[in-house]
């Protein structure tokens, strides 16, 4: 099916919803497409993102099928969001990447990490990917810390300007009522990322696997996204101690680097098996093939980073440093690279379409 | 479960609040859904909203309803027609209805969101009645409730003390069980054609069922045949107007068309025959449903122009349209010069009130039928038509019941181990007339007396 037809198809599903609307009180979604009942292409591009595919309204749905109306929204909410990451990626070849994002994972993957391989043989004699080294300093003995601070900046600066790039025309297009943009609409905006508010049913939580409902999605997530972030974190750290201070990596056990790391990391690996076992277990129904595909292959990539830097922290001083370290610097290398064309480019879709419609919502309330 | 306490004949809300009560009171519970698990639950899938009496402020409705309002909007509604005991019963225990509701695990939708009609008479089920369903099936089955899909109960044999007998039909077979109590909680007969055509005549076929095609009735008729006495009126039915294009079944909520106020509706021959301002409360559906079954062919249409059309609520499917009368009556294969002239006398005859600004005060003088509000004239292109059909949601004849939903024979005895709720016995307390929400906290209440009430006389 083509993206079109994927457009007719949610206009005409969100024209059966809008004649009932029984499910407005799951999420932001139903009020926001009663809003804008002309459904154009930038409308349906803004719905798809603000649906935070929680799946109750396929299980609440009098119109599910096998009723002739056949209505599905997360599926065709789902199809249609994979979509708008496709038309806004650039460079637009890139798409390909999200395209086929199981293989391209995993070949972004093994580039990546032959690339880091091959920097560390170049740089160190061949046996410092197989020797022991110890005390301060003892990565730049593998990898020189010019080069490990390159390697990650430049991959994400260019992944911050496609995505930016990517963002700024979505925006362009999805912006399609004249509400003004306003630091409270912003701070709503955040607070929605951060409890969530879309992926609670309301309040009582989500169809994760079936007819019953459970929290486990929302808090996988959130622990999963901590858990990045804290990796992160442990990273700029580093940069600090590194730069500022001029102290040289590996950190002790209860230093911050090592412990937010190691925080990061564990949150990491949890949130990525949880997902991935509630992708095994979940009906597929409510969801699109794609997604699915998209969402283990960054769960998959998620969960290697995580691994490969608690593997590194646990055997930093025996002689699989540097070849964990290549591992590692990697996989984290890919994750740079694949930011804007794979599934975690739906952040920022995500955020900007919620900052509209806590726009849209604050502009009702002022009138 | 060859010989379970009690057997749940049906799977929407009436069977599964039996059912859970009936388990509860420790009874083993074997429930026959004739739906399979896709299409479980009857017409609750379609519903949004139950009426309870409550007397303090809650968070699930904008005011207090306190009994007395609930059972005088009850008596206007039917005219008083309804059997005052159990009216009385229904009303009372509508008070603990959602909290009840709550602790077998459904969520309602609090008021404080702004998203819900204005309402202080109903409660809203979050995410509709299919919510509501999912959550009462995972309760019956985590307290062992036996659930069978695709299982119609198809007939029953009452002797002279009790009901001896049930039917299964499963996988196109039928055998027998005998359970030690049973509840009917069926609903009504409203998608039986045969059912409707003994009523209607041929005006039946003009007729779309809103709800499920699992509501034959079949067990209503083996009752009837054995002696339960039958109440309400078997010659009416709750008809709402619905768009002539809808499915003939299940086309729930969706498919009602609501803004005859802002057209004017006329029939198979073009003509105008009602008032179409003159009901602009919600039971203007009901109203316009009647009209529909008594119109020649069971049809009518709605024809806006642009500018009523802007103002019409989102509809199920688009409107057809056309840039001049002409066309449009061709499309909808009216007699053009008959639509032509009823639409040119309409405008002719359009004035404004008082104030020509405010849309009530508009109608029409000299005309016949007349328009007694919003009777804007119909001028700007492109018009626009909804063909409309009366859509049935349930039928007014029911089984008699007594205080604990025992069914009653002919001669006012109670069977004492068969038991009814919901629909099926729902005009012993509306045998006419409806009020929203109705329907649901019939079959809370009455499915929860029968189940511990059929439970008790199983387990005794
Ligand atoms: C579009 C629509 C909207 C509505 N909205 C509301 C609303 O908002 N509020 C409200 O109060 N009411 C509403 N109603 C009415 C209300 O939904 C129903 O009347 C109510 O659900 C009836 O409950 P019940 O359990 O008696 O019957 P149902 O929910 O209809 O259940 C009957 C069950 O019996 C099963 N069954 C039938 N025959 C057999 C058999 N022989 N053997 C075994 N099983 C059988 C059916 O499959 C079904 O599961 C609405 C109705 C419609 C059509
Ligand atoms: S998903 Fe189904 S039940 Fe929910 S609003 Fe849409 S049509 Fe209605
Ligand atoms: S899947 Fe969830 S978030 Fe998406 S539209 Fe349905 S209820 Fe809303």
């Amino acid at each position: 099916m083509h993206s079109s037809e994927h457009r007719d198809e949610a206009r005409r599903v969100l024209g059966i919803c809008d004649a009932c609307g029984y499910c407005n009180g799951f999420c932001d979604l139903f009020e926001a497409a009663r809003r804008r009942p002309a459904l154009g292409d930038g409308d349906l591009a803004h719905l798809a993102n603000l649906c935070h595919a929680c799946r109750n309204c396929l299980y609440a749905c009098q119109y599910a099928p096998p009723h002739v109306f056949a209505v599905n929204v997360p599926r065709t909410l789902t199809t249609l969001r994979q979509d708008t990451y496709v038309e806004h990626a650039w460079p637009k070849w890139l798409a390909l990447l999200l395209e086929h994002s199981r293989l391209s994972t995993l070949i972004v993957t093994l580039v990546a990490t032959g690339i880091m391989i091959a920097l560390i043989l170049a740089y160190a004699p061949p046996d410092a990917l197989f020797d022991r080294h110890l005390g301060a300093g003892a990565f730049y003995r593998v990898l020189p810390w010019g080069a490990m601070a390159a390697i990650g900046a430049i991959p994400l600066a260019w992944s911050c300007l496609a995505i930016g790039i990517g963002l700024h025309r979505y925006w362009r297009r999805i912006r399609t009522a004249p509400v003004p943009l306003t630091t409270r609409a912003l701070a709503d905006a955040m607070r929605d990322v951060v409890l969530l508010r879309n992926l609670r049913g309301g309040g009582p939580g989500c169809n994760d696997l079936d007819d019953r409902l459970s929290h486990a999605r929302r808090r996988l997530h959130q622990t999963l996204a901590g858990g990045v972030l804290l990796s992160f974190t442990a990273t700029l750290v580093a940069t600090l101690y590194h730069h500022t201070f001029g102290w040289e990596a590996p950190y002790p056990i209860l230093s911050l680097p090592v412990m937010l790391g190691a925080l990061g990391g564990i949150a990491m690996t949890l949130g990525a098996l949880g997902f991935l076992w509630l992708k095994q277990r979940e009906d597929p129904e409510p969801t699109a093939p794609e997604a699915r595909r998209s969402g283990a292959a960054i769960l998959g990539l998620l969960l290697w980073v995580a691994l490969t830097g608690l593997a590194l922290l646990i055997w930093r001083a025996s002689a699989a440093m540097g070849l964990l370290l290549a591992l590692h610097l990697g996989s984290v290398l890919a994750l740079f690279l694949l930011l804007p064309y794979s599934k975690l480019v739906h952040a920022g879709y995500r955020f900007l379409s919620l900052l509209i419609e806590a726009m849209e919502q604050q502009h009702k309330r002022a009138k | 479960m060859h010989r379970p306490d009690v057997l749940i004949i049906g799977g929407g809300t009436a069977a599964l609040c039996a059912a859970i009560a009936a388990r509860r009171a420790g009874a083993s519970v074997l429930l026959a859904e004739a739906a399979p698990r896709t299409l479980r639950g009857g017409n609750t899938r379609h519903s949004r909203n139950l009426r309870f009496m409550h007397e303090s402020s809650t968070p699930l409705s904008s005011g207090i309803y306190p009994e007395q309002d609930f059972r005088s909007d009850l008596d206007r509604a039917t005219g008083a027609s309804g059997d005052p005991a159990l009216s009385q019963l229904l009303v009372r225990a509508s008070a603990d209805a959602t909290d009840w509701l709550s602790e077998a695990g459904v969520h309602f939708q609090p008021t404080a969101g702004g998203l819900l009609p204005v309402s202080r008479r109903t409660a809203f089920l979050l995410g509709g009645g299919m919510s509501m369903l999912n959550a009462l099936y995972t309760t019956a089955e985590r307290l062992g409730v036996e659930i069978r899909y695709g299982c119609a109960v198809g007939d029953l044999r009452i002797g002279a003390q009790r009901l001896e007998q049930v039917q299964l039909m499963e996988d196109g077979a039928g055998h027998w069980i005998e359970p030690r109590a049973s509840v009917a909680c069926c609903g009504g007969a409203q998608a039986n054609r045969d059912w409707l055509r003994r009523h209607w005549d041929s005006a039946a076929d003009g007729f779309l069922n809103r709800g499920t095609p699992f509501a034959t009735g079949g067990v209503l008729e083996s009752l009837f045949a054995q002696g339960a006495r039958r109440v309400g009126d078997p010659t009416t039915a709750y008809l709402v107007a619905v768009d002539a294009r809808s499915p003939a079944d299940d086309g729930g909520i969706v498919t009602r068309i609501r803004c005859m106020p802002s057209g004017i509706v006329v029939d198979r021959h073009g003509r105008r025959f009602r008032d179409e301002g003159g009901d602009t409360a919600s039971t203007r559906y009901a109203v316009w449903g009647q009209r529909l079954a008594h119109c020649p062919d069971q049809i009518a249409y709605l024809i806006l122009d642009a500018r009523a059309l802007r103002s019409a609520p989102p509809s199920l499917y688009p409107p057809i349209q056309a840039d001049s009368l002409a066309s449009l009556a061709e499309r909808l294969k009216l007699p053009p010069s008959v639509l032509a002239a009823t639409l040119a006398d309409y405008n002719a005859a359009t004035e404004p009130g008082e104030d020509a600004q405010d849309p009530v005060g508009w109608h029409t003088r000299d005309l016949d039928p007349p328009k007694t509000a919003y009777a804007l004239p119909l001028t700007e292109l492109p018009f626009a038509a909804y063909p409309m059909r009366p859509g049935i949601t349930f039928t007014y004849e029911g089984v008699a019941v007594d205080r604990y939903a025992r069914v009653l024979r002919e001669d006012g005895d109670a069977i004492p181990n068969l038991f009814a709720a919901g629909m099926i016995m729902a005009p012993n307390i509306v045998p006419r007339g409806y009020v929203s929400g109705l329907a649901l906290t019939i079959g809370i209440v009455f499915g929860r007396i029968a189940g511990i009430e059929a439970a008790r006389h199983a387990l005794q």
